[in-house]
């Protein structure tokens, strides 16, 4: 094994369909126009020396190490700035061009340390690289005169030196190694777009400055790594390389965060992980990364994992951990005991969405064929459900329709219900970079996120409406659509079904529909509506994005329905630029529902009831299945209430914390008689677990993530597994416990399985993906390279269908004793219930959850920011501190829910979408008022989590 | 744990709720199809002991039931495998 390298090519691709050819050293080389001449001669294998340029961020032509001589041109242009031209002569190497090179090196050299040896760069170095690439023999210059290299000089302290800033957790930044190539400052506007760095001072004073002087931790910086990732020397370097050495090697794998799927390199030195570099093949990242994936992997190593088995009789004796053997056993069992006394159908599962599409197959898998019954849910349920109802209703699938890259040609980008720079950081890096271009933004949240506002960055619209009014608000878009007679009616007939668009038309023409009316129930002003509704009909290419803000609801799927009326009826669907597009919280969670966890659904969404499919699992894993439907998570937890269920097997999956009124919750769990936790730490629902089945980590297995664009994507083993067993090998034990062998040399072997049930999938294979990189489904032989747009030539259903939307309140309603809406969303450092993130460094950015309130109803309340604050609603209650800042609107709260002490949950009801059951988290009514710390609830779920947690370790044998 | 002595959540209850809240949406499509779509969706979703309770609730008297929800769940005693 070798390190993948990549070839930088000094300048971005240029997009152009227009072919030139020119010569460069005396060789023909044809490339796209606006192509640059380094670009050019890269392609043939030339490399022109460089420092200041790099093909993720724009030519600055600022180091002049790149120059090159012409024929028929004066001077010697840099050639990362000089487009070609059809029949351009250029020469890369000249005595002139060797001089004026090595002159400039020399100069760089003088003012730059020579302690190449012992520095972390050592080996990984541009810098380096092109001092031996001119030629550079010596420096005339000396290091007497003024520098910025040394702390000292002539015995006094020197005024140009800078100390190293260590304030980052992850990385360092030594301003005596800085060239000033400014790299890093262009990664952070163009990549990035967060605009942290800049260049401070002109001439022998320019140095590299976050925010105005500040250290990196105290300026605007987010932590992506783009600037570390683009520097050229040492200057910004990963802690981990300076602390472990350069990496001999290295995998491309894929992100375990989000649902952006980031492809990385990550680089070893034997087992041990050095850093995580994005690779710039990856189709959804593009060569970008955020904090999340590019460091907080730590949590990998962490102490708290658990790597032995364990088991316990009660909740609260404490875990006594055991071989592998026992616990398989003492679970399966268990299982065994409750299905013969309780019945067949009182034990179930839930997949995760933070495995492999192989390993939540085996899960879904082991339920239908070992336990006999479809009690598998994930946690999707509580997530994109709606999507997955919603878009099969209206378009005949259950995801979004677009590639991450589609954005780059939209005109008109609605976001509703999504905060993508804080949960979708590495998309909302590229949509910032359409939205740069001159795409106008319409934003739909009743917070202002960071897109509403932000460097560059103004949304045209930002429709702050009352949570709960996203049906209301999407309806009176389409009256506005209608109406004006701005809908796509060639697209319609085409397309669509005519009559029922003639319904639909009909219904949110009606007054009740009307701007002005959704203006009281929203707060929304009628004529933002109009003009948001306008922009996004005639702006040209317009893609809508959703998230959790839009599903989260009573009518999360209605909502949804909504959107996709709204798609439909201005044609924006079928090409690059347009679409809905639903944003996935979890890095597998389109994969986990693609491959059948849903109670009610075999692999690729076919309906458990129907024959055919059933029968071809059947045939395939050689037993019968039950052909009813099973009970989907709120359901299980409600039967353990009742008494119905009373066993399940959780595979990295943290439903006391993750999921909606906690107390619920934990008395669904406390009813159970066999709880199976399979988890990389002891999380918040093993409290409940009698077994406990270590899991491992997405650096110790292999198979495969598929993210929100339907990307499936490779998952490489880098190091062995810690606990002893990748997750899929352990469902495989259990299933053999239980009585149903399933035998897997490899999850190649398992997807190969996925591939032979599912039409979706047919094509796909680990072979096919080690070639390709990655594939969309669906890829099968209609689409045997994939589907990067959907719906192209017609909608997989036939005729798209236009569903009336008819707004119905949440029964959630404020009133005198709990006046305020609280809505709950995510930040950017911390992931979903926080087991992975809170283990890393990067609580630095986000120690606790806090209760963001407007000044107005803090003032009326006493409440100051950071005071302890209770929050009360009619499901329960808790404290935390306040944050008073005017991003939420008066009447509405906001918090995360990634701290387990918070307990945002136990404040969230248990009501639900219509058609899922995905529980409405972002409507509360609650009330605010101030406290002197942590309630009754809080302080006894700490005490009973100690208790809990508690592991009789067993002492060596010998 | 303190959840014990909190409000018992009435699983009949709740299930009345959703097979109301399903109702309320099939009616808004067509008031003439909304039995069937509800019975339809409920067999699609529902597993069957939360069906047999359902029917059990409407053989109780069915309080709370939403006309439309009460004649889907008059079909729905059809689609139930015995147990």
């Amino acid at each position: 094994m070798s390190l993948v390298h990549e070839i930088d090519y000094g300048t971005p691709r240029s997009k152009s369909a227009k072919q030139v050819t020119l010569t460069v050293d005396g060789q023909k080389v044809t490339v796209p126009e606006g192509t640059s001449i380094m670009r050019a001669a890269m392609q043939m294998g030339t490399q022109i020396p460089k420092l200041c340029a790099t093909d993720m961020v724009d030519a600055f032509g600022s180091c002049r190490l790149c120059l090159v001589e012409i024929e028929g041109r004066a001077g010697t242009p840099a050639s990362c700035t000089t487009p070609i031209a059809p029949g351009m002569v250029v020469k890369t190497q000249t005595e002139r061009l060797r001089q004026l090179r090595r002159g400039v090196m020399e100069l760089y050299i003088s003012d730059h340390p020579l302690d190449c040896l012992t520095c972390s760069a050592n080996g990984d170095c541009e810098l380096q690289d092109m001092a031996g690439a001119v030629g550079l023999r010596g420096v005339r210059y000396g290091y007497e005169g003024e520098n910025h290299v040394f702390a000292k000089q002539g015995g006094a302290a020197n005024p140009s030196w800078l100390p190293e800033d260590e304030s980052n957790p992850y990385f360092t930044y030594d301003p005596s190694k800085c060239i000033v190539c400014s790299r890093c400052v262009r990664a952070c506007e163009e990549v990035q777009g967060t605009f942290a760095l800049t260049i401070a001072g002109r001439g022998f004073d320019s140095r590299v400055s976050p925010g105005m002087q500040e250290s990196f931790l105290g300026s605007e910086c987010v932590s992506c790594g783009a600037c570390v990732q683009a520097c050229p020397t040492a200057t910004l370097n990963e802690k981990k390389v300076i602390e472990i050495g350069k990496p001999e090697h290295s995998v491309v794998t894929t992100c375990a965060y989000c649902g952006v799927g980031c492809s990385f390199k990550a680089e070893m030195r034997g087992e041990e992980l050095v850093r995580m570099v994005p690779y710039k093949n990856g189709e959804a990242n593009r060569g970008h990364s955020c904090v999340k994936g590019r460091f907080a992997w730590g949590y990998a190593t962490h102490k708290e994992r658990i790597l032995k088995p364990m088991i316990r009789a009660k909740v609260t004796d404490p875990w006594k951990e055991v071989s592998w053997e026992e616990a398989i056993n003492r679970a399966a069992c268990e299982f065994k005991r409750i299905q013969a006394k309780y019945g067949k159908d009182s034990v179930g599962g839930i997949t995760s969405s933070r495995c492999t599409n192989e390993e939540t197959f085996l899960v879904q898998k082991l339920i239908r064929a070992a336990f006999g019954n479809n009690n598998v849910d994930t946690c999707a349920r509580v997530c994109h459900s709606p999507t997955g109802y919603g878009l099969g209703q209206t378009y005949g699938t259950s995801a979004g329709t677009q590639n991450f890259d589609s954005v780059e040609d939209s005109d008109v980008i609605i976001v509703i219900g999504a905060n993508p720079a804080a949960a979708h950081p590495v998309f909302a890096s590229r949509m910032k970079k359409r939205l740069r271009q001159g795409a106008k933004l319409i934003v739909i949240d009743p917070r202002r996120t960071e897109l509403v506002k932000s460097a560059h960055i103004m949304a045209d619209y930002h429709l702050s409406l009352l949570p709960g009014t996203n049906v209301a608000m999407l309806t009176a878009f389409a009256h506005v659509v209608v109406t004006e007679k701005l809908y796509d009616e060639r697209f319609i007939r085409e397309r669509c079904d005519w009559d029922e668009f003639q319904h639909w038309a009909d219904f949110v023409s009606s007054p009740q529909n009307s701007p002005e009316a959704v203006a009281k129930i929203s707060g929304v002003p009628a004529e933002q509506i109009c003009g948001a509704a306008r922009l996004y009909a005639t702006g040209g290419n317009g893609a809508i994005y959703y998230g959790l803000g839009v599903t989260e609801h009573s009518q999360g799927t209605t909502a949804v329905m909504a959107i996709a009326n709204l798609a439909m009826a201005t044609g924006n669907i079928g090409r690059p630029g347009v679409g809905v597009n639903p944003l996935r919280g979890q890095n597998n969670v389109q994969g986990s529902c693609d491959m059948g966890s849903f109670p009610h659904e075999l692999s690729g969404y076919r309906h458990i009831s129907l024959d055919e499919p059933r029968h071809l699992f059947e045939k395939d894993w050689g037993v019968t299945l039950d052909k009813e439907p099973g009970l989907r998570i709120p359901n299980m937890l409600d039967a353990a209430i009742d008494g119905t269920f009373k066993g399940i097997y959780i595979q990295g999956e943290d439903i006391l914390q993750s999921d909606p009124d906690t107390k619920h919750v934990s008395a669904g769990l406390e009813a159970m008689e066999c709880v199976v936790v399979q988890d990389l730490f002891l999380n918040e629902t093993a409290r409940f677990a009698h077994v406990f089945l270590p899991g491992s980590t997405f650096l110790e297995k292999n198979g495969t993530f598929t993210n929100a664009e339907r990307r499936v994507q490779l998952v490489r083993k880098v190091m062995s597994p810690k606990n002893g067993y990748e997750d899929w090998e352990i469902t495989c034990l259990l299933s053999k416990a239980l009585g149903y062998e399933m035998n897997y040399g490899h999850p190649s072997e398992i997807m190969d399985e996925i591939a032979r049930l599912t039409p979706g999938f047919a094509n796909v294979s680990f072979k096919m993906l080690e070639e390709r990189g990655s594939v969309q489904w669906p890829c099968n032989d209609k689409a045997p390279n994939g589907s990067p747009i959907m719906h192209v030539n017609g909608f997989v259903r036939g005729k798209g269908k236009f569903i009336v939307t008819e707004y119905i309140p949440t029964d959630e309603k404020i009133g005198p004793r709990f006046p305020l809406l609280l809505t709950t969303g995510r930040i950017l450092s911390q992931y979903n219930v926080g087991a992975q993130t809170r283990r890393t460094a990067n609580s630095i950015w986000h120690e606790e959850d806090r209760l963001e309130i407007h000044p107005h109803d803090a003032e009326q309340r006493g409440v100051r920011d950071g005071d302890w604050v209770r929050l009360a609603s009619r499901s329960g209650e808790t404290t935390l501190r306040a944050l008073i800042t005017d991003r939420v609107a008066p009447g509405v709260v906001y918090t995360t829910f990634h701290h387990p002490d918070t307990q945002a949950n136990v404040i969230t009801t248990d009501y639900s979408d219509w058609a899922t059951n995905c529980p409405e988290y972002k409507v509360t009514a609650v009330q605010v008022s101030p406290s002197n710390g942590p309630s009754r609830w809080q302080q006894e779920y700490e005490e009973f989590s100690r208790e809990t947690r508690r592991i009789a370790h067993t002492e060596a044998a010998e | 744990m303190s959840s014990s002595e909190d409000a018992p959540h009435d699983t009949g209850n709740k299930l009345v709720y959703m097979a109301n809240q399903i109702g309320t949406f099939f009616k808004s499509q067509d008031a003439d199809t909304a039995p069937a779509k509800i019975a339809e969706h409920i067999a699609k979703f529902w597993d069957p002991r939360m069906r047999r309770a359902i029917v059990a609730y409407l053989d109780s008297g069915g309080a709370g039931l939403d006309p439309a929800a009460r004649q889907a769940v008059e079909t729905l005693r059809a689609s139930i495998p015995r147990s």
